[in-house]
């Protein structure tokens, strides 16, 4: 297994588990526009898992197919923060902000990657995602600063969520030895102050460090992941080869 | 021997193909369309996706295929590129007008992201004109637009974001 491979898989991994939790919200939003928006805002993140994993996939004779459907859970790499369960709405905008602050970041240094595919879907994706932190920072800032209850459940989600960041910018050989990834850790400090801004604003308070759960590079993760895999690949592995 | 394929003139028929999501947009208003290229004796029509989830991409494929298969081209295939990116400065100013018959206001400067505060740009209801109008929700029907009011007319409307 090549470095490019490993390292584009974690990439595609993140966004196709991101998205497959940002669906579950379809016809569950709390208003109608809410469903569109994270309807798109999944598309965006499929569309993103998409050319990645088929890009992985080029490398190793596979198909994105083949990565998304058969792969079982200790396969997947991504960040355990994408495989947490939906929780209430404040969680869902909580990982939006955690999530899509991060991966704006990267792909922003991404575009000037030497590797072309890379740089070509940096170059997209970051515009997209710029629209992801925005709809996330709207929702923080109005319901931390809503009522008592919604900040009450805003700072909830974001204390919940917040032992699951630190592992976006964990550091690993990998990143450091392969010339056209992105060190994660270098990305920490911005994010930390853009995250901090939004929640500062939005009257909540920033969450102290904590204990950091991490091991989804290495394949190790929660148990809700292998229920998401089960939902996401049973059709394909029911009937395999199907299309319609 | 075959007759050598005239490439200004398949462009100008792939180009032809609509966009399924805005129909009154056809690929070359949109500027999806990037080439039309002969490789050999291979029709190599190059597109590129407006957001990178974007379902139409598959049915443009499908369409500029037939749209190939009705020029009798044997041999033909179409490549999708991702870089330099789309932005919605490549959609033709003939598009941009089309839209606004249509009733979707069309990209205007750059993209109103970028803070924790919400920017509010002033956009003219296609309908009637106003300049009165509120946004809804930064995101609509498709990954392309954005949904708006005017509060002049009252009626809701599509905008077709810049990205």
């Amino acid at each position: 297994m090549s470095d490019l491979y490993a390292y584009v898989l974690r990439l595609g991994d993140d966004a196709l588990i991101a998205a497959q939790r940002t669906a579950e919200w379809i016809a569950a939003a709390p208003q109608l526009e809410e469903d569109v928006a994270l309807g798109n805002i999944g598309l965006d993140q499929l569309g993103q898992a998409r050319t990645l994993l088929a890009y992985a996939g080029s490398l190793v004779g596979k198909t994105e197919d083949d990565l998304a459907y058969f792969r079982d859970e200790r396969e997947f790499t991504n960040l355990q923060l994408c495989e947490l369960p939906n929780g209430d709405f404040a969680h869902a905008m909580a990982r939006l902000l955690y999530f899509a602050t991060y991966q704006h970041l990267l792909y922003d240094v991404l575009r000037e990657s030497s590797d072309e595919t890379l740089a070509g879907v940096a170059g997209k994706a970051v515009k997209e995602v710029a629209y992801h932190v925005d709809h996330a920072s709207q929702w923080v800032l109005r319901l931390g600063d809503g009522t008592d209850e919604s900040h009450r459940r805003m700072q909830a989600a974001l204390d919940a969520l917040w032992p699951y960041t630190a592992e976006m910018f964990a550091s690993d050989d990998l990143v450091k030895r392969l010339p056209v990834a992105v060190d994660p850790a270098t990305l920490e400090q911005e994010w930390l102050r853009r995250v901090t801004e939004v929640i500062d604003a939005s009257t909540c308070t920033r969450p102290e460090s904590s204990y950091q759960h991490s091991g989804g590079r290495e394949g190790r993760h929660t148990e809700h992941l292998g229920y998401l895999l089960a939902e996401l690949q049973h059709v394909a592995r029911s009937h395999p080869g199907a299309s319609w | 021997m075959a007759v050598k394929p005239d490439v200004s003139e398949i462009r100008r028929v792939v180009g032809e193909v609509p966009d399924p999501e805005v129909p009154v947009l056809t690929i070359e208003d949109l500027g999806v369309l990037r080439d039309v290229r002969l490789d050999d004796d291979e029709v190599v029509v190059v597109i590129t996706p407006t957001y990178s989830g974007c379902p139409a991409m598959d049915m443009i494929r499908t369409e500029i295929g037939q749209a190939l298969d009705r020029l009798e081209i044997a041999n033909h295939r179409v490549e999708t590129v991702l870089s330099p990116a789309w932005t919605t400065d490549w959609m033709s100013d003939s598009g941009k007008q089309k839209l606004v018959e249509y009733g979707i206001a069309p990209p205007t400067g750059r993209q109103a992201v970028g803070g924790p505060v919400l920017l509010s740009l002033t956009l003219r209801c296609p309908l009637c004109g106003s300049p009165d109008t509120t946004e809804l929700s930064r995101f609509g029907s498709t990954s392309c637009k954005s949904l708006w009011r005017c509060n002049a007319c009252r009626e809701p409307f599509d905008h077709f974001k810049a990205i």
